[in-house]
């Protein structure tokens, strides 16, 4: 639904974007990763026809970005970073201008507006003008604005910028009930936003692809190893040196009164060491996944530069 | 044909629920009332003399001793006042950055181009309108010619577009109104000087000079001439401006 091969996009000698590709099926939401600067709302740009690209080829919806714009421009929503609202307009009226110039139908716009009303939770905000609504309820505008015409592709910029814990629990709520028949690309530099919303990842860093795939194949390639992390009450070396004992576990590491125990990935240890710790009398308090996780992932992607 | 109208819809309501429009169309009528009653009365003291003398009273004519000298003035107050209606109309859309939204939305630029010069067209038709009250009154104790009146008009309208069309231009190279607004308003006032330079200057200059002044060609209408190079000349005048701003804004997005 999302098809990026080779893109590139220079501005004079500076290059934002420098050969990206990546794929994203139709019904998934992915996210696109990357610290500040990585060229993330310069690739969503050209992928919605704001910005030309330099180079490259982009299909969206089974439309060339380049060459049918239009079609692209119709099937796609995008909330850019800078929520782009009219202060002076009221929440409805934003929402019917947004349908009418999006080529939603005069007989279906009524409906469409409402749809997004609905969906960004606004119906109590409808006659308030923009400007007085708090920032939660702008980038919900913005979401809203996104949907108005149902497009089967939505791309979003940093959708839960700036907004505070519980309104950003809210808003990927908001996405991930979006989820089905669209293909949504959102962008972030915030790990927990991919691992909480998304289905796969596309990590890119100074404009450079690092890595992407579903978070499944990520950890597998880049971790190959699964692990846990015990809270014992009597931890220390001791404890440590009995786990590595037992069959399978490769390494288990102190870590103040917690031991990290990893073993190759295809097996389980979990149970062995439950029963061990139990029969040790090492007075057993926690016990937690310690996966190659995707931050790990991350920050071992972006500062080593492993690039698929 | 329906975005652009879309476009221009959502502009007037930009112009009507701030006092932009109101403020301008109001200054506008006041300063408009202001030259008209002037001249009223001027010319009503001058009929009073002249009645005395029956071969000058055949010389008193309404519409050379005041409408022509109201269009002109009502000219140079839109000079001052239109670039305040276009200056907001690509910058503000820039500053905010709901440019992204509508360049990202199946509209034309072309569309967008002339969404937002209609709306300013017509907030532009309605000042004109409104001094139209005043000319009834006229009509109602006084026997003024309508033609040439309308053809003043006329003119009024295409070179206020005109203007409108540079305003555009320029609110579309920056981001700030103010730098937008100033731009166009030494814009117009540079092609006004260049009338007193064209009556200064000799040979082709003169000519070209006076061809290229806004008010040449305004002063032919307001006293009733309707030359088809007048009309061309306003009309590509306006095209031009809408050029330039297509221009600039597929540039840009293309750098």
């Amino acid at each position: 639904m999302i098809e990026v091969a080779e893109l590139v996009k220079r501005y004079g000698d500076f290059s934002a974007v420098k050969g990206i590709s990546f794929k994203v099926e139709r019904g998934k939401i992915w996210g696109l990763l990357g610290p500040n600067a990585a060229g993330k709302t310069t690739t969503m740009r050209i992928l919605t026809g704001y910005l030309p690209a330099t180079d490259g080829k982009a299909v969206v919806a089974g439309f060339d970005v380049f060459e049918q714009a239009t079609e692209v421009k119709k099937a796609t929503g995008y909330l850019p970073e800078v929520v782009p609202l009219y202060p002076e307009m009221t929440v409805s009226s934003y929402l019917g201008f947004v349908a009418e110039i999006k080529g939603v139908s005069s007989a279906k716009k009524k409906e469409a507006v409402g749809r997004a009303l609905h969906a960004g939770g606004l119906e109590s905000v409808r006659h308030r003008l923009i400007k007085n609504i708090s920032r939660g309820y702008k980038q919900r505008v913005g979401i809203a604005q996104a949907l108005i015409h149902d497009p089967q592709v939505l791309i979003l910029d940093e959708p839960t910028i700036g907004l505070d814990p519980a309104q950003i629990i809210e808003i990927r709520e908001l996405i991930k009930s979006l989820r089905g028949e669209r293909t949504i690309l959102l962008s972030t530099h915030i790990l927990a936003e991919v691992t909480q919303t998304c289905d796969g990842v596309v990590i890119i860093n100074e404009g450079k692809l690092m890595a992407s795939g579903s978070l499944d194949e990520l950890t597998a390639s880049y971790g190959g190893k699964d692990g846990t992390i015990v809270k014992l009450r009597k931890g220390g070396e001791k404890a440590a040196a009995l786990f590595r004992g037992l069959p399978g576990v490769e390494t288990a590491v102190p870590e103040g009164g917690e031991v990290r125990i990893e073993w190759g990935r295809g097996q389980d240890c979990r149970d062995d060491i439950a029963r061990l710790a139990v029969e040790e009398g090492l007075g057993l308090l926690e016990m937690r996944p310690a996966a190659m996780n995707i931050e790990d992932l991350y920050l071992k992607i972006v500062s080593g530069g492993v690039v698929q | 044909m329906k975005n652009i109208w879309f476009i221009a819809k959502k502009e007037l309501q930009a112009y009507f629920s701030s006092p932009i429009a109101y403020v301008v169309i109001a200054v506008f009528l006041l300063l408009v009332g202001f030259f008209f009653y002037s001249l009223i009365m001027w010319f009503n003291s001058q009929a009073m003399q002249l009645a005395q003398n029956p071969a000058y009273y055949q010389q008193i004519n309404i519409n050379q001793m005041v409408f022509s000298p109201l269009l002109h003035n009502m000219s140079i107050i839109l000079l001052l006042m239109l670039p305040l209606l276009t200056m907001r109309l690509f910058a503000e859309e820039k500053k905010i950055g709901t440019e992204e939204l509508l360049f990202t939305s199946p509209v034309s630029i072309n569309q967008i181009i002339l969404g937002k010069y209609l709306a300013s067209l017509i907030v532009l038709a309605v000042m004109l309108l409104l001094t139209g009250l005043l000319m009834i009154f006229t009509f109602a104790y006084g026997n003024p010619e309508l033609a040439p009146l309308l053809d003043g008009y006329l003119g009024l309208f295409l070179m206020g577009a005109a203007f409108l069309a540079i305003g555009i231009f320029y609110s579309s190279l920056t981001e700030n109104q103010i730098v937008a607004a100033i731009l166009t308003f030494g814009t117009l006032l540079l092609f006004w000087v260049l009338n007193w330079a064209g009556s200064a200057a000799a040979g082709i200059w003169k000519d070209a000079l006076n061809y290229v002044s806004f008010f040449q060609h305004f002063d032919d209408m307001t006293r009733g001439i309707l030359d088809t190079s007048d009309l061309v000349y306003y009309l590509s005048f306006s095209f031009f401006g809408l050029f330039l701003t297509h221009s600039v804004i597929q540039s840009r997005r293309w750098r």
